[in-house]
C-alpha cells in the first residue's frame, strides 16, 4: 500500500489520497490542465515552476517516460495531482515509469483523489495556494499543514523567470534539427523558461538561435547583430518582468523583428504600455480554440497561462507607449475572449499567448514560426536595400 | 459567415432497416439532422423505409416518405418534391451509395439538386480504396501494401507479392461485409469469390496483414473555412483483425504519447483536407505496429458513422447536429457548444473519464455460425459505459450487456487450465476477454497473453488489477468499508462482491448503503470541468463529489432497453423516446436511464435528465435514490423498454419504488400461465392446449395428450429463444436432451401447435375504463414463424369483420382482466375459425412504432400519459394524441395499407467451413430490423416492403419452385399466374410433375443430391450461382431433403436473390409481382396518407 497523502488548499478544503512519486511536502499554486496526452511534456515545462498540477485526465503514466519527450532537463512542476497512476507503462518508446521519475527527481505527488472535484473547486474559486503532504508529513496536524500552505508566497507578484532560465548562453544550430541548407537567420532567444520544442521549431526552418539567459542585457544581445528577437514562455507574474520589458523596448526602438510566445506575449504587451492581470483559473490544456482575426480561421491550441494582457479588443489602437505606433489584438480565445495575440502595425513585432511549438498539443499554430521568418525576410531585405542605397549615396 | 440563404428545401436519406453494421445510430444522427434543418426554417423531406425510427415521426419532417431507399424510388421523390439539396451523409452507407447512384445516373443534375455535406469527389476519394491510397500517400502517410483486384485470377497473382495471411476487403460494402482474412489459397478463393459479389463495383482489395497491430480511430469535423477539430480518439482493446464494431473500444486513447497522438492528428487533418470533406464529419482508422510505432492508415468514412454516434455520446459533442449545421454553411466557431453554452463548437472535447464500449452478439441465434471474430462485423448491438477509470468503465459496460457470463468472473482458476485458456485466446471470439482475464487469474503472465492476443500490456495489466482487487475482496473477513470502497472504485457490482464473499447481492447492498458507500454522479461536459455544464447528462462513479443539481418537480423515470439485440431493438427505444417527449410536453420532468450509445434516447436533448448507466437493479436503485434526494420521484416506467426494465419491475416494487402504468402484479399475471388461464376463462377465451413439463416423461405425457405437432420452449424467454416446433416423440426427446436444461426452476412449456392458423397481433391501450385499439395486424406467414420475423399487414386483408370484432372484444376483456394501464400487445391465432389467445404482453411491443406509423396515431405517447393518470377520454378530447372518435381497429375503407417486413442477417454469418447459415424461418426470432411498405393497395404495399428489405421482387425472369409434399396442392394457382405473367418456371422433378399434371409447363432441374443426366449438368444451385434465377421459392420438407433445401437457400442468400420459404408469402408475392407488372407505384408521404385517413374518418363519423 502506498503511503497516505493529503492535498490541502488555501481555503481549507482538503482531499485525501495516497502518495505518488517522492514523499514529503510540495507547496505551490494549484492549477489544473485538461490535456489528455503529454504529461511528460507538461511536467518538464518550466512554466509550471512553483505550481501543483492537477491532471483532469484520469489515467496518467500509461506510456511511461522517455528522454526524447522532455521539454527541459528536469521536472519543474512543484507537485503532481492525479487520479489513477499507471501501474505498468506500455509504449514502444518507454524507458521507465513516471512514478520512478517523480521519485528520483524528488517531486511529491498524490494519487487516488477526485481530481474533477478539485478542478471544479479551482474553476469556481480560482487557482490558489496549496500543498501536497505525504508519508510522515501527512500525519502532521491539518491546521499546521494549512498554515504552511497559507504562508507560502502567492503567484501574483512572483518573479521566477531568472530561476528557471539557462545560466549560460548557448547556440542551437539548424543542422541539429535536420536543416540541411545554409542558415537563413540568426536570432536572439531570451530564455525565460523556454521549452525544448521552441528552438527545434526555429532550427528546422533554418534559423540559428543564440539562447541567452533571462538576465541578458540589450547590449549583449545587440552585439550578436540578430535578424530577430524572440522571448519564450516562462513562469511567474509578468508584472515583475521589468528588466525584460526594457530589453524588448530597446529592440522595438531599434526596429528589429520581434516574436514572443506566452510570457513573451505579456512582455510585448507591457513594452507597448498595456497592463497584465491574473486570470481566475488560467488556460491550461491543448483544446483551446483561438481565432486568428487576420484570417478568420480557428486554431486548436496548446495553452498554459495564468496571466493575460489587458488590451482593447476592438480594432487597432494606439499603443500607450505611442512611439511604437498602432497595435491590434491579432488572436483571441473563443472560449472567453482573452487576448491571445498582439500584432504591431508600425513596428515589426507580434506575439501569441499560446504555444505554437505545441509539445504537448496540436500543431495547428506552427505557421507562426513561418510568419516570423517572413517578418525577418522583409526586415533583412529592407535593411540591405537601405545599406545599398546608403552605399550608393 | 452565417448559413446559406439559397437553400429552401432539403432531402435527407435515412439508413433503412436495422442490419448488422448499420443500426440505430443513424436514427440518432438523422433525428438530430432533421431537428436542425427544421429549426433553420428549411422544408425537410425524408426518405427512410424503417418505421421503427424516431426520424420517421411525421413531426420531424415536412414530408416523410416511408418508401424503399433505392435510386429509382428516391428519384420519384425528387421529381415530386423538387428539393434544392440532398444531404446524404447522415444515413450511413445506404444513403451515401444511393446518393452516388443518383449522381451517376444524372438525376441530381436533371432536377438541379445540390449535394450538401459531402461532394461526390470527396466521397469517392474517401471510399474508393485505390484512390484513398493515393490520398494517404500525398499526405505523407503510409497505407498497408495492397492490390486491387477484379477477378479471382488477379487475386492469386497478388497473393504472390503479399503472402499469407492477407486481408480481403470488398469495396463499397458496409460494416465490412464480405471481408475476411485469408490464411491459405482456398480461403482466398472463397472470400474473394464472395467479396466480388458483395461489392457493387465487383472490386476487392487485398492487403498485407497488419494483424495484431494496435488500432485507433479519430473522429473529425471540418467546416467550409477549413477549420478542423478532432472530436474524439478511440483505442481498440482488441488489436487489428477484429472489426472495430466487434471490438471493445476505449475513449480517449490510453496508450499513446502526445507525439504519437499528434502524429495521428496531423495525418488525419491532412487527409480530411486532401479528400475534401469540407462541411461535415468523417472518421479515420489507424493501425500502429506495437514494436516500432509504424503507422498505417486503414480507412476513412467520409460521413457520420457508428463511431461518430459513439463519439458523440462519449464526449457530449453532438457530431450529427453540428455536421448538419456545417452543411448549411455555418462554421464551427459560429455554432455554440450546447453543453457549456458559452464556448463554441470549434474546440476538441477533453474527457476526465474513461468510456468503454462493448459489443453484444447473437451467436446463440445462429448455432451453425462460426463465432470467430473477423473483419466482418457480426455484433447486433453495443453498450457503452463511463467511469472515472478504465476498470470501473469496463465492468459497468460488461454488466450493461445483460448477458449471462458477460461480467468478469473471479472464481479460482486451475493452473492446469491456463495453457488451454492461453491457446484458445489466440482466436478472437466473444469469449476472449474472459479467457484472457481467467488465464491471468490462473497465473499466466502479461507477456504470455500479449504474445497470444496482441492486446496491449496496459490493458492486460488492468485485468490483472481487477484480479488483484477480487483477491482482496475474497480475503476480506467482512464487508469492510475499505474493501467495499476499493471494490467499487474498480466497478465491482454488489452481485460480484456477493459472489466473492458468499453473500447475497441484497446483503452487500444493505451493508454498503448502511456504510454510506454510494456512487456519485458526474457530468459529461465536453471540457473536463473547465467550464460549467448546463446539460444534465450524468454517469455514476464511486468518487468523492456528487454534481446533481436539485430539481423542482418529482421526476418521471423511464428505463430504457439497453443494448440492441435480436428481439429487443430500436422499437423499444422508440417507445421510451416518445414517452419522454409526451411527458415533457405535458410538463413533467423526465429522466432517461439507458446504456446504448446508438439510440435517440441517449441523446442528452431528449429527456430532462439523462443517466448513461447500466440497467441492472443495483444501478437503477442508486439512480432512483439520487433522484429522490435531489427533488423526489413520481414513479418509474418499466413497460416501455422491453424485457430489460420489465424484469426489474417486481424488485423495484419490492424496494418501494412507485411503478407507473401497468402494475408489476398485472405484468406477472400475464406471464404466469395458471393465472393468465383464469383471466381467459373468465373472459370466455381459449388458448391452445398446453402444459408445463419438468422432465422428458412429463413432456411426453403432455405432448401425447395435446397431440403433435407441439410448440416447445423454455419458460421465460425473449424473442422465442430456443423455441421449436416438434412433430413427433423422437424429435421431442432430441429437443429435451439437446436444447434445454430442464429442471423444476426451468420448466419447458409445451403448446399445441396450430397448423395453418392465421396469426394476429394487436396493440391496444387501456386506462381501466376505456380501450383504444391501435391496430389489428394480420401475419402473412402462418403461425409458427416468430411474429418478429413474419411479415404482417395492417389493416388485416383477409379477416372478416366478425373476426375483427371478436379480436377487439377479446383484447378488451384481456386488458381488463389483467389490469392494464397503458399498452398491451396480444397475439392471437385463428384456426378453423376459432380464435385462440397465444400470449399477452402488458407492455410496449415491437409493433408499436409500426402501428403508430401505419395509423398516424402515436401510441407510446398516449401510453406514457395514461401511466401518469390521464384518461383515454382526455387523450382524445384534450391532448389530441388519440383521435376524437374511432380507433385503429375500425379504419375507413380508403385507409392506406401498411406491410411490415422483417430483415434477416443471414448473409453475415458463416459456418466454420465458410458456408452461409440456413435462412429458414421458425419460431425463434432472428431478424435484426424491419421495414414498412405503405400504399393505397395491399399488393403494392407488399412489393414496396420487399424492395425496402433488399429483396425486390423480379418483374420478369425465371422463378425456381420446389416445395414439400404438403404444400404441392396450395401452389398451383399462384404458379399458373406467374406463367400467365410470362415468368419462366424451373422446378425440381417432384414439383415439376405436379405442375405438369395441372397443365403448367416448367423446366426440370436436378437437385444437388441427384446425379446429372448429361444434357444439362447444372443443378439448381449452379443456376442460382450463374445468376439465371430471379427468385427462389422453396419450402422445407422437414428431414430428408433438408440438405438440398439448405444448399438452395444458401445459394439464394449468397447471391442476394429473394428466397421465399412459405406458401403464404409466395401467394402474396405473386399478387405483388402482378401489380409490379401492371403499374408503377407512386410515392406518398405519411403526411399525405394522414390527410386521406382523416378525411376517411370524418366521412365514417358523419
Amino acid at each position: 500500500m502506498p503511503a497516505q497523502a493529503l492535498l490541502v488548499l488555501e481555503d481549507g478544503r482538503t482531499f485525501r489520497g495516497s502518495s505518488y512519486g517522492a514523499q514529503g511536502t510540495a507547496l505551490g499554486e494549484a492549477v489544473f490542465t485538461t490535456g489528455m496526452t503529454g504529461y511528460q511534456e507538461t511536467l518538464t515545462d518550466p512554466s509550471y515552476a512553483r505550481q501543483l498540477i492537477v491532471q483532469t485526465a484520469p489515467h496518467i503514466g500509461n506510456t511511461g517516460v522517455n528522454k526524447a519527450d522532455n521539454e527541459s532537463a528536469r521536472i519543474w512542476a512543484a507537485g503532481y495531482i492525479v487520479r489513477d497512476a499507471a501501474r505498468r507503462p506500455s509504449n514502444w518508446r518507454s524507458e521507465g515509469t513516471l512514478d520512478d521519475e517523480l521519485s528520483s527527481q524528488g517531486v511529491v505527488g498524490i494519487q487516488g483523489l477526485d481530481t474533477r472535484a478539485i478542478t471544479r473547486h479551482l474553476r469556481e474559486r480560482g487557482s490558489m495556494k496549496a500543498g501536497i503532504f505525504s508519508g510522515a508529513d501527512a500525519a502532521r496536524p491539518e491546521a499546521e499543514l494549512l498554515a504552511d500552505v497559507v504562508a507560502q508566497p502567492a503567484m501574483a507578484g512572483l518573479r521566477l523567470a531568472e530561476e528557471v532560465s539557462c545560466k549560460e548562453a548557448y547556440v542551437v544550430e539548424p543542422a541539429e534539427h535536420g536543416w540541411t541548407g545554409e542558415t537563413l537567420f540568426n536570432i536572439v532567444a531570451l530564455d525565460l523558461g523556454m521549452k525544448a520544442m521552441t528552438p527545434a521549431r526555429f532550427a528546422e526552418r533554418g534559423v540559428r538561435l543564440h539562447v541567452l539567459p533571462a538576465t541578458a542585457t540589450f547590449e549583449e544581445a545587440q552585439a550578436l547583430n540578430p535578424d530577430g528577437v524572440f522571448i519564450s514562455n516562462g513562469p511567474g507574474d509578468p508584472a515583475t518582468a521589468d528588466r525584460q520589458v526594457g530589453f524588448v523596448r530597446s529592440f522595438l526602438e531599434a526596429g528589429v523583428p520581434y516574436f514572443g510566445i506566452c510570457f513573451g506575449n505579456q512582455i510585448l504587451g507591457r513594452a507597448l504600455g498595456f497592463g497584465t492581470y491574473k486570470l481566475r483559473y488560467g488556460h491550461r490544456g491543448m483544446n483551446q480554440p483561438v481565432l486568428d482575426r487576420s484570417t478568420g480561421k480557428v486554431e486548436i491550441t496548446s495553452q498554459n497561462h495564468g496571466f493575460a494582457v489587458d488590451a482593447p479588443l476592438d480594432g487597432p489602437t494606439q499603443a500607450p507607449e505611442d512611439r511604437f505606433g498602432r497595435v491590434k489584438v491579432s488572436h483571441i480565445s473563443l472560449n472567453d475572449q482573452v487576448v491571445e495575440g498582439l500584432s504591431c502595425m508600425d513596428v515589426p513585432a507580434f506575439s501569441v499567448q499560446y504555444h505554437p511549438e505545441a509539445a504537448a498539443g496540436p500543431h495547428d499554430a506552427a505557421y507562426l514560426f513561418d510568419r516570423f521568418i517572413n517578418l525577418m525576410t522583409e526586415y533583412k531585405t529592407a535593411q540591405s536595400q537601405t545599406t545599398q542605397s546608403q552605399e550608393n549615396k | 459567415m452565417p448559413k446559406r440563404e439559397d437553400l429552401k428545401s432539403v432531402l435527407v436519406i435515412g439508413s433503412g432497416p436495422i442490419v448488422i453494421g448499420q443500426a440505430a445510430e443513424f436514427d440518432y444522427s438523422g433525428t438530430q439532422a432533421l431537428r436542425v434543418l427544421k429549426e433553420e426554417g428549411l422544408r425537410v423531406i425524408l426518405v427512410n423505409s424503417n418505421p421503427a425510427t424516431i426520424m420517421t415521426d411525421p413531426e420531424f419532417a415536412d414530408a416523410t416518405y416511408v418508401e424503399p431507399i433505392t435510386p429509382e424510388v428516391v428519384e420519384k421523390i425528387i421529381a415530386k418534391e423538387r428539393p434544392d439539396a440532398l444531404l446524404p451523409t447522415l444515413g450511413g452507407q445506404t444513403a451515401l451509395n444511393t446518393a452516388i447512384a443518383l449522381d451517376k445516373n444524372g438525376v441530381l443534375e436533371k432536377y438541379k439538386v445540390e449535394l450538401i455535406g459531402a461532394n461526390i469527389a470527396a466521397i469517392e476519394l474517401g471510399e474508393d480504396r485505390e484512390k484513398f491510397k493515393g490520398v494517404v500517400e500525398r499526405c505523407g502517410a503510409e497505407s498497408a501494401r495492397s492490390h486491387i483486384i477484379h477477378t479471382l485470377a488477379e487475386a492469386f497473382v497478388a497473393a504472390e507479392d503479399l503472402g499469407y495471411p492477407m486481408v480481403v476487403r470488398p469495396s463499397f460494402t458496409m460494416g465490412g461485409l464480405g471481408s475476411g482474412l485469408a490464411y491459405s489459397p482456398s480461403d482466398l478463393e472463397r472470400i474473394v469469390g464472395q467479396g466480388l459479389q458483395y461489392s457493387p463495383t465487383t472490386e476487392v482489395l487485398l492487403e498485407e496483414s497488419i494483424l495484431g497491430w494496435k488500432e485507433y480511430e479519430l473522429e473529425m469535423m471540418r467546416d467550409k473555412n477549413d477549420n478542423v477539430v478532432v472530436v474524439c480518439s478511440i483505442e481498440n482493446f482488441d488489436p487489428v483483425g477484429v472489426h472495430t464494431g466487434d471490438s471493445i473500444t476505449v475513449a480517449p486513447a490510453m496508450t499513446l504519447t502526445d507525439r504519437e497522438y499528434q502524429n495521428l492528428r496531423d495525418i488525419s487533418i491532412a487527409i480530411i483536407r486532401e479528400v475534401g470533406v469540407d462541411t461535415g464529419g468523417c472518421n479515420i482508422q489507424f493501425a500502429i505496429e506495437p514494436d516500432t510505432g509504424r503507422v498505417v492508415v486503414i480507412e476513412m468514412n467520409p460521413r457520420v458513422s457508428r463511431s461518430s454516434a459513439l463519439a458523440s455520446k462519449a464526449t457530449g459533442f453532438a457530431i450529427a447536429k453540428i455536421a448538419t449545421k456545417l452543411s448549411l454553411g455555418y462554421t464551427l466557431d459560429e455554432i455554440p457548444n450546447d453543453i457549456t453554452q458559452k464556448t463554441p463548437a470549434s474546440f476538441e472535447p477533453a474527457l476526465d473519464y474513461v468510456v468503454v464500449k462493448v459489443p453484444r452478439f447473437a451467436f446463440e441465434k445462429f448455432p451453425a455460425a462460426d463465432p470467430t471474430l473477423t473483419t466482418t462485423m457480426k455484433s447486433v448491438g453495443e453498450a457503452m459505459s463511463m467511469g472515472r477509470n478504465f476498470t470501473e468503465a469496463l465492468q459497468k459496460a460488461l454488466r450493461s450487456l445483460e448477458q449471462k457470463g458477460a461480467s468478469l468472473e473471479f472464481s479460482s482458476v486451475n493452473e492446469l487450465d491456463v495453457p488451454e485458456l492461453i491457446e484458445s485466446s489466440k482466436r478472437p471470439t466473444t469469449e476472449r476477454l474472459s479467457q484472457v482475464q481467467r488465464a491471468l487469474l490462473g497465473g499466466a503472465t502479461i507477456e504470455q497473453l500479449y504474445e497470444a492476443t496482441g492486446i496491449d500490456p496496459w490493458f492486460l495489466d488492468q485485468l490483472v488489477l481487477l484480479n488483484e482487487v477480487s483477491a482482496t475482496i475474497r480475503q476480506s473477513t467482512a464487508l469492510t468499508p475499505e474493501m467495499l470502497k476499493l471494490a467499487k472504485r474498480h466497478g465491482f457490482s454488489d452481485a460480484q462482491i456477493g459472489a466473492l464473499t458468499f453473500n447475497s447481492e441484497a446483503v452487500v447492498r444493505g451493508v454498503r448503503q448502511a456504510l454510506n458507500i454510494r456512487p456519485v454522479y458526474k457530468t459529461v461536459d465536453t471540457c473536463a470541468a473547465e467550464f460549467a455544464a448546463y446539460t444534465p447528462y450524468h454517469y455514476s462513479s464511486y468518487d468523492e463529489e456528487d454534481e446533481l443539481a436539485l430539481h423542482e418537480k418529482p421526476s418521471v423515470i423511464i428505463l430504457g432497453s439497453g443494448p440492441n439485440r435480436i428481439g429487443q431493438g430500436i422499437e423499444f427505444d422508440y417507445s421510451c423516446v416518445h414517452a419522454s417527449m409526451a411527458l415533457r410536453k405535458a410538463g413533467y420532468e423526465t429522466v432517461m436511464v439507458n446504456c446504448n450509445p446508438e439510440t435517440v434516447s441517449t441523446d442528452y436533448d431528449v429527456s430532462t435528465r439523462l443517466y448513461f448507466e447500466p440497467l441492472t437493479l443495483e444501478d437503477v436503485l442508486e439512480i432512483i435514490a439520487a433522484e429522490e434526494r435531489t427533488g423526489g420521484v413520481m414513479g418509474v416506467f418499466v413497460q416501455l423498454g422491453g424485457q430489460t426494465p420489465l424484469k426489474l419491475a417486481a424488485e423495484l416494487a419490492d424496494a418501494g419504488v412507485p411503478i407507473l402504468g401497468t402494475s408489476p402484479e398485472a405484468i406477472d399475471l400475464a406471464e404466469h400461465r395458471g393465472m393468465f388461464a383464469r383471466v381467459l376463462d373468465e373472459a370466455g377465451l381459449i388458448a391452445p392446449k398446453n402444459g408445463t413439463a419438468v422432465s422428458f416423461n412429463d413432456a411426453k405425457t403432455i405432448a401425447d395428450e395435446i397431440g403433435y405437432p407441439v410448440l416447445v420452449r423454455p419458460s421465460y424467454v425473449l424473442g422465442g429463444r430456443g423455441m421449436e416446433i416438434v412433430y413427433d416423440e423422437a424429435h421431442l426427446s432430441r429437443y429435451i436432451t439437446n436444447a434445454t436444461e430442464i429442471t423444476e426452476a426451468h420448466p419447458v412449456l409445451i403448446d399445441r401447435f396450430l397448423e395453418d392458423a392465421i396469426e394476429i397481433d394487436v396493440d391496444a391501450l387501456f386506462d381501466g375504463k376505456d380501450m383504444y385499439l391501435g391496430g389489428i395486424m394480420e401475419h402473412i406467414e402462418e403461425a409458427g414463424i416468430h411474429s418478429g420475423d413474419s411479415a404482417c399487414v395492417l389493416p388485416p386483408i383477409t379477416l372478416g369483420q366478425d373476426v375483427q370484432d371478436r379480436v377487439k372484444a377479446a383484447t378488451r376483456a384481456i386488458a381488463e382482466g389483467v389490469g392494464v394501464r397503458g399498452l398491451i400487445n396480444i397475439q392471437f391465432a385463428l384456426a378453423a375459425d376459432i380464435l385462440y389467445v397465444l400470449e399477452a404482453n402488458p407492455r410496449a411491443s415491437r409493433t408499436v412504432p409500426f402501428v403508430s406509423k401505419a395509423t398516424g396515431v402515436q401510441m407510446a405517447k398516449a401510453a406514457a400519459l395514461i401511466g401518469v393518470g390521464v384518461s383515454i377520454a382526455h387523450l382524445r378530447s384534450v391532448h389530441h394524441i388519440l383521435p376524437e372518435q374511432g380507433d385503429g381497429g375500425n379504419l375507413p375503407d380508403n385507409a392506406p395499407v401498411a406491410v411490415k417486413e422483417a430483415v434477416l442477417p443471414f448473409n453475415r454469418f458463416r459456418t466454420p467451413e465458410g458456408h452461409v447459415v440456413d435462412s429458414l424461418l421458425g419460431p425463434e426470432m432472428r431478424s435484426t430490423g424491419e421495414v414498412m411498405g405503405i400504399d393505397k393497395h395491399f399488393d403494392t404495399a407488399f412489393a414496396k416492403s420487399q424492395a425496402a428489405a433488399n429483396n425486390a421482387l423480379p418483374v420478369s425472369g425465371t422463378v425456381f419452385v420446389s416445395v414439400a409434399n404438403r404444400d404441392k396442392r396450395s401452389i398451383i394457382m399462384a404458379v399458373k399466374r406467374l406463367v400467365d405473367l410470362d415468368y419462366t418456371i424451373v422446378a425440381t422433378s417432384g414439383t415439376a410433375d405436379v405442375l405438369r399434371r395441372n397443365g403448367i409447363a416448367s423446366t426440370t432441374v436436378r437437385k444437388i443430391s441427384q446425379e446429372g443426366t448429361g444434357q444439362d449438368e447444372r443443378s439448381v444451385v449452379d443456376l442460382i450461382n450463374d445468376g439465371e434465377i430471379a427468385m427462389i421459392f422453396n419450402t422445407p420438407s422437414g428431414g430428408q431433403a433438408r440438405g438440398d433445401g439448405y444448399e438452395i437457400r444458401a445459394a439464394a442468400v449468397s447471391n442476394g436473390k429473394p428466397c421465399i420459404t412459405t406458401v403464404a408469402e409466395f401467394n402474396v408475392a405473386v399478387q405483388a409481382m402482378e401489380a409490379l407488372r401492371s403499374y408503377e407505384w407512386d410515392v406518398t408521404s405519411l403526411q399525405e396518407h394522414a390527410v386521406v385517413l382523416a378525411a376517411g374518418l370524418a366521412a365514417q363519423n358523419a
